[in-house]
Formats: structure tokens, sequence, C-alpha cells
């Protein structure tokens, strides 16, 4: 047998008072894919960073093929041949694709020669072998998220990595482009290198994982093998969500029990150049969960932005409680009962160095403060208010919207609109990169939403998020609605093929 | 308290500073100077005031200094001209006002980068006094000066109307909507917008109060000295932005108190003449002064780091 590529023992690291890690053990093979999963908190970037050498552990030993390391440093990991591909590519944005990887790769010193010609070739041979269709001598300012995430991976494999960790890389990718990546983690696996795969969608891990080691609060609870030697699935994925929460989920989605009102929204043949979207027709009732599905870029968003007054409407008609009306401008939209949860919570849901409470008040000003004096306790029984009804955990509500977790800052931007009282809320993707628990207790709040008679519009890329909470699913293609489906019947293969199928 | 950290340890560097001066020169303490000094620094305070809301929304405004020239001598030539007192502050404080409103339709209505826009306001503003001016200081007439009234009377009028203005300016950012407004534009402008606050309009306002402010201190400058000169508004850009990262406010927005741009110009204004009175040679007096800010960039650079981890 070979040696492994990578053993941590009961490594520990402490914050301060906080125990990041609190005695984990994990070990990598080659050619093997081994997931990581938890929830958000549990420890994982926290691990990953001790293996880049970010971190440097307070107890416990770190073996790379073979050896102790003591002192790992980011240099010395990368010269180990540990790569690492992270959510958000790290790329300069004004610097072509061949120059990203060129930078990336060529170790010739500042004032080394740079061989154009040799750099374009290892572009194209890299680019060609993970199967992206990228022209190298375009900028990277040019290039979609994905197709960034792409380039980060021609790099890492450039590089020779032996060990290469992956941190949620399917967030923003098309099912496509999925695939294309589960090529290449495959290719990776064959040439004998180690991948270590971080992902919150369960499926992700049973079609690629061999092995997955769960964490808990700071602890490896256990590693498991995803098949066994006949190849037949070993793990459920209940079972997988009961060991990352250490407690079972009864049933991981609430009851469709809302009664369906009247009609809310309506939009008849709504385009927008900008938005790319085209004639859109579509209905929301009181009291209905409406998802929005498609591939990234069918202009889900865009129509959220759309109805927001952020790109407003082009052409087409928007009716709200039967009236008509255009929506110029996000102001105009919180006052006509429009609230709209983005979906870069970090950068634009919440204001990370404002408390909680401030966070909370900040669309309900003219509401809560007629005459534009704050009103404090107001402002803070409000706060108090919705931390309590959303549970949103923190040290106090007048703590900082950046040191919450991801799940808790989502609740915190959903409550900032709650407040305002509004008659559609649209959500966009809310619960990405919240982990499970968060997950499931923000799904209830928003069917609890729903029976309070809002009509919601929930933009997901979660296929089973869609299909576990939508009363109906408008599945959108190329800027269009392709399909609407009815939520408790649709399928995920239903859902996919109207999304993927050509017109 | 842990909020006002850093107005706190400026304050006690500044304390510590008056203590050492209380030990080794006590000649500081002599009222009248002192009183002079520090009248002297009100029209910087209330350029600072501004210049701190500025910060704080995330931009900049480095045509303060201009704009305080020119609203200076066009209150003196009003004032020369025997308009009186009010009609110069109001030529003042309109001038200021439209300035600020030119910065603001540039930087907020066409989304321009406030260093450059107001770099090249700096330039124009201070080329267009050139012209007109060309150097000439506007000769006050009698009963300007003090307001009327006798030196100490003006001097005490003037420094109380400087700490009140602190005051009322950290309590309108606290207590009012707008004043929450700017500090959400300044941390996180798009999270605002979607927040439906007009992003616009919040710093289109806070440049056009710039404006204001600017010509108020004109006024409260010219007030001081029998004479106008054109140039006294160089410099007093980096005066006024200087005493913001001193006291605390962030250079890339979103934080920072009034009360900090206070302690922050006390503190500066204070190292100048102590270094005089502890015999120290002038030559170092800018060195220290840069030293001071330097030091509470790295402050601020500490602080990043310690949060982003």
């Amino acid at each position: 047998m070979p040696p492994l590529l990578l053993r941590l023992s009961d490594i520990k690291k402490s914050f301060g008072a906080v125990k990041a890690l609190k005695g984990v053990s994990f070990e990598l093979r080659p050619g093997e894919v081994h997931a990581l999963l938890g929830e958000n908190g549990a420890g994982k970037s926290t691990l990953i960073k001790v293996i880049t050498g970010a971190h440097i552990p307070d107890s416990g030993t770190l073996e790379i093929s073979g050896g102790i390391v003591s002192h790992l440093t980011p240099t010395r990991s990368q010269e180990l041949g540990i790569s690492c591909i992270y959510q958000q590519p790290a790329l300069f944005s004004d610097l072509s694709v061949s120059e990203n990887i060129g930078l990336r790769l060529e170790k010739n010193g500042p004032f080394g020669k740079v061989n154009w010609k040799q750099r374009h070739k290892t572009a194209v041979a890299l680019l060609q072998r993970i199967g992206a269709n990228i022209r190298p001598e375009t900028h990277v300012s040019e290039l979609s998220m994905p197709e960034q995430q792409l380039v980060e991976i021609a790099c890492a494999l450039g590089s020779g990595a032996k060990i290469v960790i992956m941190d949620e890389p399917t967030a923003s990718l098309t099912r496509s482009e999925q695939e294309l990546l589960f090529g290449v983690v495959r290719d990776l696996r064959t040439s004998g290198a180690g991948v270590i795969y971080i992902s919150h969608r369960l499926e992700e891990i049973f079609a690629l994982a061999d092995r997955v080691t769960v964490l808990r609060d700071g602890e490896s609870v256990c590693t498991r093998s995803v098949r066994s030697a006949a190849g037949k699935n070993e793990l459920s994925e209940d079972e997988l969500i009961r060991l990352m929460v250490g407690r079972d989920v009864a049933s991981i989605y609430p009851p469709r029990e809302s009664a369906r009102g009247e009609v809310i929204l309506e939009l008849q043949n709504i385009s927008c150049a900008a938005g790319r979207i085209r004639d859109i027709n579509l209905s929301v009732r009181a009291g209905e969960v409406l998802g929005l599905a498609g591939l990234v870029g069918a202009g889900r968003t865009e129509l959220a932005r759309v109805l927001f007054g952020i790109t407003p409407a082009d052409s087409g008609s928007i009716h709200l409680d039967g009236r008509e009306l255009v929506v110029r401008n996000p102001r105009q939209a919180v006052c006509l009962g429009i609230a709209y949860v983005p979906e870069d919570r970090r950068r634009h849901g919440v204001i990370l160095p404002m408390p909680i409470t401030e966070n909370i008040s900040m669309a309900v000003h003219s509401k809560l403060f007629p005459a534009q004096w704050l009103n404090f306790q107001r402002e803070r029984d409000l706060g108090k208010r919705f931390v309590h009804a959303l549970g949103i955990k923190a040290s106090s509500p007048d703590a900082l919207g950046g040191s919450l977790s991801g799940g808790n800052q989502q609740k915190v931007s959903l409550a900032r609109w709650l407040a305002t009282e509004p008659r559609l809320l649209i959500l966009d993707e809310p619960t990405q990169g919240v982990d499970v628990g968060a997950k499931s207790e923000i799904h209830r709040i928003i069917r609890d939403l729903a029976a309070k008679g809002l009509a919601v519009i929930m933009i997901s890329s979660d296929l089973p998020e869609i299909l576990g909470m939508s009363d109906r699913i408008a599945v959108m293609r190329e800027g269009r609605i392709a399909e609407i489906l009815d939520g408790a019947s649709a399928s995920a293969q239903s859902v996919m093929s109207a999304a993927l199928r050509s017109a | 308290m842990k909020t006002y950290f850093r107005e706190l340890s400026v304050l006690v560097t500044l304390a510590i500073l008056l203590v050492i001066l209380a030990i080794f020169a006590p000649h500081f303490y002599e009222w009248q100077p002192l009183l002079s000094r520090l009248t002297a620094q009100v029209p910087a305070l209330i350029l600072a005031l501004g210049v701190g809301i500025v910060m704080i929304s995330r931009q900049i405004d480095i045509s303060v200094g201009s704009q305080f020239g020119l609203c200076a001598v066009l209150a003196g030539t009003v004032a020369a001209n025997g308009y009186g007192l009010p009609t110069a502050l109001a030529a003042a404080v309109s001038a200021g006002t439209l300035m600020g409103a030119l910065n603001g339709w540039l930087i907020a209505g066409m989304k321009l980068p406030s260093i450059v826009v107001t770099l090249a306001t700096m330039v124009t503003w201070a080329e267009v006094l050139r012209l007109f001016q060309q150097g000439k200081f506007v000769n006050l007439p009698a009963g300007i000066q003090w307001f009327g009234l006798s030196q100490l009377g003006g001097q005490i009028f003037l420094i109380s109307f400087g700490c009140v203005t602190v005051v009322v300016g950290a309590h309108f950012l606290k207590t009012r909507s707008l004043g929450r407004y700017i500090y959400a534009v300044g941390s996180d402008a798009e999270a605002a917008r979607l927040s439906g606050i007009h992003s616009g309009w919040v710093t289109f306002s806070v440049f056009i109060l710039m404006g204001v402010l600017a010509g108020l201190a004109a006024v409260l400058n010219l007030v001081q000295s029998p004479q106008v000169d054109p140039k006294c508004g160089v410099g007093l850009e980096l005066r006024a932005i200087a005493a913001g990262v001193v006291g605390g406010i962030a250079v890339n927005g979103g934080r920072g108190t009034l009360w900090g741009v206070f302690v922050g110009l006390l503190l500066l204004s204070t190292i100048n003449p102590a270094l005089t009175f502890l015999h120290v040679e002038a030559y170092w007096e800018k060195a220290i002064q840069g030293l001071v800010i330097l030091l509470a960039v790295v402050a601020d650079g500490f602080r990043v780091r310690h949060h982003s981890r």
C-alpha cells in the first residue's frame, strides 16, 4: 500500500477562548476523493487553513507524504504539492487568463524573462485538459464566476498538485460546468492525486467521493466509505445528515399546508434587455411559495432585480394587488411592500460592521422613526423581537453582523425584510452556504411566512430545496419561463429537463 | 466603552502630553496665548468635521482648502463693500453650497471617483481665486473683527461655537436617520441601496454639507484678523483629513465618530506648540506630526487584520 498523502492526527486549534478544532484526525490516500462534511462552524475552513499552512495548529501532528511537517507555511505547503481552490476565485481581473496561469505556475523570479509563447501554450493545454471553452487571451474580468473557477482549477492542475482541496467548487456552477468539474476530479483521482472535496450538496458527495469524514463542533465524528467494494452505496443521505447534526432531522422540509389566497403579483410580458429576460408571464398568490428554478444565468436573479426596481423593465406590466404599477427603484419597491433578500449576503445582505439591531431596522426607518429621529428603545425592541422570532444565535442583539455565521447572517438579512411587513418576499438562494440545521430553520420560517399570507418567490439552485419547498415551480431557461410545474408532483427529472431542453 | 476605544486612546495620549507640558513647560498654560491658539483651530475643526463625515460615507474631499479660500475671499469682499457680516456669511455659505453641490453631482450623480473629482475642483477653485485676486489681501472694515465684540468675547464665542458644533454634529450622526444612512452607505453602498436607501442622495447631501461647513469655517476664520489672506485655505484639507485619520475615522468608510475628529485635531494642534515649549527644534514638528498619523494608520491596520482573521 502506498504511503498516505496526508495524515492529520488530533489537531487542535483555538482562537482566544474559541476552540475551533478540538482534536481532528483526517487522512488522504493517493487516488482518493475524500469529502469533508459538516455544518458551518464545524471547523472545515480552519482545518483547510491548517493544511494550507495559513494557520499553525496548537497541537497534533501533520504528516505530508509520510514525513512529519512542523511549521507549515503557505509557501511550503505549495512546494509540497498542496493546492486549494476557494469558493471565491482569487485571480487578477485585469490580466488575461494565460497571464494569470503564468503568474501562478512560472517560477522565474522578479527579473526573469517571460516566454509568452510557452505561457500561451501551457494555458491552452491546461484549459483543454479540463475541457473549458475559454480563450487564454480573454481578460478575467470578462469571465463569469464559474469560468473563473475553471481557470483556478486549471492552475491547480498545472501546478502538478498532489493534494487538491476544493471548497464548495460547484456553488456557482451550472449543471454542465459541474459535469466538467466532476470529470476533472475523476481525472485527478486516476492520476494518483488526492482530492479533499467540500460541499453542502449531498448528492455530489455520493456521485464523487470515495470516503467521507464528518466534522461536528471541531471534532472529527467519523470517516466512512461511501461505497462498498461491490460498488453499492453504504451510506444514506439521512444517515449523513444525522451524523452532521448529531440528531435526527425528522423531515427535512416542512409540510405544504398553507391555503392559497388571492393573486398578489401578476406579470404580463415583462422584458428587460439589460437583464436579458423576455416575455415573462407569471403570477403569485398569497400563501404560496413559488420556486424559481433554472441554470445559473437563466435570468432568475435578473427577474428578481426587475421586480425590485434595480433594473426596471423595458416593457410589459406588473400588477400588485390588482393595481398596475411601475417599479423604478428599490426605494419605491420597499414602499410598495416588495422585499428582496439578495443572493450574495456577505456583500449586499448584511452590513458587516453594523450591529444586528441596526441591520434589522435599516429598511424601516421611515416607518419606525417618522420624524427621522432614531428611537433606540424602539429599534432595540424590534431587533430583539426578530432575533427571538427567527432564532438568530448571537451573543447579544448588538453583536456586529460580521461576527455571525452564514446562517445567522442570512436570518438577519431576512429579518430586515420581514420588518418592512412585505406583501411579496423574493428570496435569492436563501440557503446557499448555510449549514443543514440553519437551513431547515430557514425553510420552516419561509413556510410560516407563506402561511401568514405572504407571497413568496424563492430562487434556488438547490434542486431538493426547490422540490421540497415550492407549491409551484417556474423553470427559467435563457431569459424566459420555460415551464411551470406543480410543486407536489414535480420531480428532479422534470425540472432539470425543463431547464435544459433546447427550445 | 469598547466602541469609543480609539477616541479614548487619543484622549489619553493628549492627556499625557498635557501633563508633560504642565511639569516641564508650565508657560504653555498662560491663558491668553492658549485661548488664541484654540481660537485659531476653530475653522480647521469645522472643516475637519465635514471631511470626517465625507470619509465616513467612504468618499474623500481634498478640495475643502480651496473651497475655504474662495469662500473667505468672497465673504471678505462682500464685507469690504459695506454689506455687513450677515450678508458676507450668506455669500460664503451659498458659495460653499454650490461648490459642494458640484462635487456631489459629479460624484453621486455621474458616479466619478471622489479623489479625482475633488482634485480637479481643488485646482480649479484655487486657480479661479488666483486669477481674480492675484494674491492681494482683502482689507476688512472695522466692526467685522471679533464680530464687533471685544477680542476676549469673540474668542470665547468662537470656541463655544466650535464645541457646540461637535456636539450637535455627533448627536446628529447618532440619532438621525440620515446619520445612520451615512454609515450604511459608507460600509456597503450596494447593501444600503438594496435596503431602499437612496445612496446617491446620501452622498450628494454629504458633499452639500461639506460645502456649507467650508463656507461657515471661512467666515469663522475671517473674523479673527483685519485682513483676508487669499492663501488661507492652502493645506487645510490635509490637516482635516489627518485629524479624522488620527481620531479613528476609517479611510474605507463606515466607521468613526466626530468625537474622534475633535480629539484628533486637538492632539495634532497641540503637538506643534508643545514642541516649541519643550524646546525641541522646530525641524521635528512635521516629522512628529507625520509619525502620529502613521501610528494611527498602523493601529487601524492591526485592527483590520485582527478582525479579518
